[in-house]
């Protein structure tokens, strides 16, 4: 058994050392944000995040994952009240068919995680490793963008409410 | 640089001080507004010795224009940033003439008598011929100007002191224009001089000595750049299978070969750029590194110790079946990977290598495939180990793929690329 910390909750699972974490979160767990692309990497649509990184889950073996925290699309936000990203990729409709988009926003959530405010040139150097085969680029591009603008909105307003 | 290294080093200014080792430079005048600098077979050929050169990857900041420099280049005595060499009179090097351009590149000294720090490989740029560095001049002088200062540089005492260099010249520049070898063809002669001189490929596969020099005596017997190490290039490659010109060849000019692996790192601009000069010099090239290589015994570490196969650590055999396996240990049978683009990991000469630093860099930044082009790329581990486990797969990929004995220093280096976060 190995336990995991997936968005805050404790989950044991009974899988061998080598298995991916995106089987364990779809098979084991039924947790389907993330989706299964091509399984090498070379796709992004598997991508969450673990201790604040974006990586691949579909080639992250469990075993590695002991005492690290992992989130998933799941923990962001629901269909009532959606994440900053998940609205701003609404908004924006900067999804087409859809598939890739899980794995945008959590690699799109580790950038403004660590910077707030990242240039288009630093959006598309971090978005990267992310493909979408409908070709909605410049949409998440400008989704990724609004969600910033949102989230340093969010983070300002306790501070003024505070002067005030 | 070592306390002893300084020690000798104050000495030897103490010494020579009182003397202006300087170069005798007198200021030369302006250039005129040439008509024959327009000679576009001249710039022509100076693009393309431009590109042999290497100039643009340490003359352009990353997010900057093109030979406006302002890069910075690490050392061990400090950070250096490198020149604007476009033709801005104020910024760049519009105001030198021809004169000054040479002077600059076979003696390291710039107008106005002020010494080059030789991070700017002028101990190679020496052995170039006039009409060479002419070409060059030619071609730099008519690239688009820019208008960009360098930041200072920041050098500890005392190589943050000009005149100091002029010491160091005295030990180690060695003047004078490439001489041919009358016992070898022209090929061969072409390959020695583009290698030794234009080419500089001893700034980083020849190890350096406290006073930042090329250690001569150990010619291409390895060395570092940008926190990458740079393999040896004559016996003792790493290599498991000896490297033929053709072989190198391929290297250079498409950026990988499929019986040692692709170009990454610091290595990556320098094939990019060979993939643009004239086939020749590139088989020239190809000729006399492969000669050097081949010159003598090749040194191949024997895999009769059973010290790596006691070193395993469990757990890198897990990751490596769930994070590696599903590319490279399907290779033997051509792999998912279609495009024939990996190697096999026991050919590679990052796993090969005495030292662990290009695989560690290679696992946590990926190999990607060139701007614009498709294809399966090795991708980026970056976030997805932590410092141990990361050490683990290492340790265990190099008992199993590598002949040579394992890392010592394995988990040290992991720990300090993984802090530096040294990313190309």
């Amino acid at each position: 058994m190995i336990e995991l910390d997936i968005n805050g909750t404790k989950r044991s699972v009974d899988a061998e050392a080598d298995t991916p974490l995106l089987y364990v979160l779809r098979d084991h767990l039924a947790m389907n944000g993330a989706k299964f692309g091509c399984g090498l990497g070379q796709c992004g649509a598997c991508t969450v995040m673990v201790d604040g990184e974006a990586v691949f889950s579909c080639m992250t073996p469990v075993s590695v994952l002991a005492g690290r925290k992992i989130r998933t699309i799941e923990g962001l936000g629901t269909v009532e009240q959606p994440g900053a990203l998940q609205r701003a990729f609404i908004d924006e409709q900067a999804a087409q068919c859809g598939y890739c988009i899980a794995g945008m926003i959590m690699r799109a959530q580790a950038l403004l995680e660590k910077n707030s405010s990242p240039s288009d040139a630093e959006i598309r150097r971090h978005m990267m490793p992310n493909l979408c085969r409908c070709g909605t680029h410049m949409r998440i591009v400008k989704a990724v963008r609004r969600a910033a603008q949102t989230m340093r909105a969010e983070a300002d307003k306790p501070k003024s409410a505070g002067q005030t | 640089m070592s306390a002893r290294g300084v020690a000798s080093f104050l000495i030897l200014v103490a010494g020579v001080a009182a003397t202006s080792w300087a170069a005798d430079v007198a200021p030369t005048a302006k250039p005129a507004a040439d008509q024959s600098m327009a000679d576009s077979t001249l710039i022509a050929r100076g693009a393309e010795l431009a590109a042999i050169g290497n100039c643009a990857s340490c003359h352009t900041h990353p997010e900057g224009k093109s030979f406006a420099g302002g890069r910075p280049i690490k050392t061990p005595f400090g950070t250096l940033y490198s020149t604007n060499i476009t033709p801005d009179n104020e910024t760049g090097i519009g105001k030198w003439s021809a004169e000054d351009f040479l002077r600059a590149m076979h003696d390291g000294v710039a107008p106005g008598r002020r010494n080059l720090y030789p991070a700017f490989p002028y101990d190679h740029f020496t052995r170039l011929t006039d009409n060479d560095v002419e070409a060059i001049y030619a071609f730099v002088m008519t690239r688009e100007p820019v208008r960009l200062t360098a930041p200072p540089n920041q050098l500890a005492f005392p190589m943050n002191l000009r005149s100091a260099l002029s010491v160091w010249k005295v030990l180690f520049l060695e003047r004078g224009a490439y001489r041919p070898d009358p016992q070898q063809d022209a090929e061969w002669n072409r390959g020695a001089y583009l290698v030794e001189g234009l080419g500089h490929c001893g700034a980083c596969h020849t190890p350096r000595n406290a006073m930042g020099a090329e250690e001569h005596t150990r010619d291409f017997d390895g060395g570092q750049s940008e926190g990458w190490d740079a393999p040896a290039l004559n016996s003792s490659s790493p290599a498991p299978s000896a490297w033929t010109a053709e072989q190198l060849y391929a290297y250079l000019r498409q950026g990988r070969d499929e019986n040692h692996g692709t170009a990454v790192g610091p290595m990556k601009p320098v094939v990019d750029n060979l993939s643009q000069v004239p086939e020749s010099d590139v088989r020239a090239i190809a000729r006399y590194v492969a000669w050097r290589m081949n010159r003598g015994q090749l040194v191949r570490v024997a895999a009769t110790s059973s010290d790596s196969a006691q070193t395993v650590i469990g757990d890198g055999e897990a990751i490596f079946r769930g994070a590696c396996a599903s590319c490279h240990e399907a290779e033997a049978s051509g792999g998912p990977i279609r495009s024939g683009r990996t190697v096999p990991l026991s050919l590679t000469t990052s796993v090969n290598a005495p030292d662990a630093r290009n695989a560690i860099h290679i696992v946590l930044e990926g190999i990607w495939p060139d701007a614009g082009e498709k294809g399966a790329f090795m991708p980026p581990f970056e976030g997805a180990f932590t410092e141990q486990q990361l050490a683990a797969l290492l340790g265990y990929v190099r008992s199993r793929y590598a002949r040579g004995p394992a890392w010592s220093d394995l988990p040290k280096q992991v720990r300090a690329i993984m802090h530096t976060g040294q990313k190309q």
